[in-house]
């Protein structure tokens, strides 16, 4: 059935810091390779070639904010991917039981077996969290890399998602959210760790880390002129031609 | 979100159906022997062949019959399987009336009830989604139970109750419509609170996360047709509503030719507004590309 637990032993998530991401895209192409390789169909890609579109779990928007008190322009780069909701919407519409949020660590998952491809979790997603391969027809998400966490074939220091393993600038961490004393939970409480769209009642489990205030451009420090009245021949030129 | 043709005609066209086979076991019309072959014909073309047609827009198709499993938590599970019961509770009745010239009225009223409670439950895949806040509204089923009911009468050549259903419903698609556009427009979210960066200042996005389309893009965040809304609106609206009231009460003593250019012309019209009902619907997550 694809009812929601009522609790999970562990809340496994991301925690994404606004204010290291520089956007280089790198978790999109590690998760992509990870994802293609490994558990589940393909991450297709059509057209590559030419107009091309593909499968992705994990996407990087980029926006610019200008703040109000007229200080410097801010890039944030944004990456986004499934939260892993408690009360994930995308689960209880499914009408096949594909899709499941596992009671044991809160991983929200789809079982290709079963799902038919109709879409509608999509659509319950507020988050565009879940893209319909359209190649295998099967709906496809992020597993926090389920088949690397647990993985003891991998290295220990590998045992984490492939996203999270690849970020150069270390603006992605992956931890149990439901454990006040983990790493994850303490950095989201010092650096004030948001849900995205909260107002929606999804309950994410995945944090976002404000970025920091920038410094403000301050004008007044900028170096007075130090010639208002030209002399010599310029002067000259500069009264010759007001004559004319 | 994306008006792909197969729900569109699914969704109107199981209505019409399941519409048109509550009237008939409500007896009305009350006829039996190839008369009531007809008129069950049509109800059963029209609901199997919209149910077929939602088939055709799955990925995967070879997992469809797996959707009956999850009726305790899903509206879509619980609209296949109504549908399916309602069908074979119908089956019987209709059977009574076309061969054996008999009535099971207590059946008949079930199999009604079973009809509205099928396009109910459709209705409510829409309406639950929070996502979508011009669904997410209580106008939702009421449009779909009226479509429902008003082409069944038209269908069954219920003259009277047409007419006024067809009143109800043109006020209430009117009155719909306000109701999306107000809590489109009243919609507490934008980028600056979906990204949570509103309070530093004013966000833009500058850079899509993809060159080209994608499946979130296509599937849910289609503007094509945004500008064109009020004159859409108002061909739907003469033509679901307006054109089928004259007709029937214009060819009041041949109620044939009136009943084929009422439904003609409403056919259009709720082809129309359930095209609009998709291609207005703003999914919440257009607002993280900034549209």
């Amino acid at each position: 059935m694809t009812a929601l637990p009522q609790k999970t032993d562990k809340k496994l998530g991301l925690v994404i810091d606004l204010d290291t991401c520089v956007g280089c895209h790198g978790c999109v192409t590690s998760c992509k390779g990870w994802n293609t390789q490994n558990y589940g169909a393909p991450l297709s890609d059509k057209d590559a070639y030419g107009d091309p579109s593909g499968t992705f779990l994990n996407r990087v928007h980029s926006y610019e904010v200008q703040p109000d008190n007229g200080g410097a322009a801010q890039t944030i780069h944004f990456p986004k991917s499934c939260l892993h909701c408690e009360d994930a919407p995308c689960v209880t519409v499914c009408p096949t039981g594909a899709s499941y949020k596992r009671e044991e660590d809160g991983i929200v998952l789809v079982n290709e077996n079963d799902c038919m491809g109709c879409g509608l979790c999509a659509w319950a997603c507020p988050y565009g969290a879940r893209e319909l391969d359209q190649i295998a027809g099967v709906m496809k998400k992020c597993t926090l890399c389920v088949d690397r966490i647990y993985n003891e074939n991998l290295p220990e220091e590998d045992r984490i998602p492939a996203c999270v393993r690849t970020c150069p600038a270390g603006a992605r961490h992956f931890g149990d959210l439901g454990d006040p004393n983990s790493d994850v939970s303490k950095l989201v409480a010092e650096r004030g760790g948001m849900d995205l769209m909260p107002e929606l009642g999804t309950k994410p489990v995945n944090k976002y880390l404000p970025p920091r205030p920038k410094d403000t451009l301050d004008c007044s420090q900028s170096l007075e002129p130090v010639a208002t009245e030209a002399t010599g021949f310029l002067g000259w030129l500069d009264k010759a031609l007001e004559k004319l | 979100m994306h008006p792909a043709p197969s729900v569109i005609f699914f969704t109107v066209f199981s209505g019409i159906g399941f519409g048109l086979l509550a009237w008939l076991g409500l007896g009305m019309p009350s006829m039996n022997g190839l008369v009531a072959f007809v008129f069950y014909f049509i109800g059963y073309a029209f609901a199997v062949g919209g149910l077929l047609s939602s088939v055709f827009h799955l990925a995967n198709k070879k997992n469809a019959i797996k959707s009956f499993s999850q009726w305790r938590t899903s509206w879509l599970s619980r609209e296949g399987v109504l549908a399916v019961v309602t069908l074979l509770t119908v089956a019987p009745y209709a059977i009574g009336r076309i061969f054996l010239d008999t009535t099971w009225e207590t059946l008949g009223l079930i199999g009604s009830v079973l009809c509205v409670l099928t396009v109910l439950s459709t209705s409510m895949i829409y309406t639950q989604l929070k996502t979508v806040p011009r669904w997410n509204s209580g106008f939702t089923p009421i449009l779909f139970l009226l479509y429902m009911v008003t082409g069944g009468a038209l269908f069954a050549g219920q003259v009277t109750a047409a007419t006024y259903l067809l009143i109800a419903l043109g006020i209430l698609q009117v009155l719909a419509w306000r109701d999306g556009d107000t809590r489109t427009v009243n919609n507490p979210t934008d980028l600056g609170t979906a990204t949570g960066l509103g309070h530093i200042g004013k966000v833009r996005q500058y850079e899509a996360p993809h060159t080209g389309e994608n499946y979130l893009l296509k599937e849910m965040v289609y503007q094509v047709a945004r500008k064109h809304v009020l004159k859409l609106r108002m061909i739907s609206f003469i033509t679901a509503f307006l054109l089928p009231i004259l007709a029937l009460m214009a060819f009041a003593d041949n109620a044939h030719i009136g009943g084929v250019i009422a439904i003609l012309m409403h056919l259009i019209g709720a082809v129309t507004s359930r095209w609009l009902f998709f291609a207005e619907a703003r999914h919440a997550v257009a607002t993280y590309y900034g549209k």
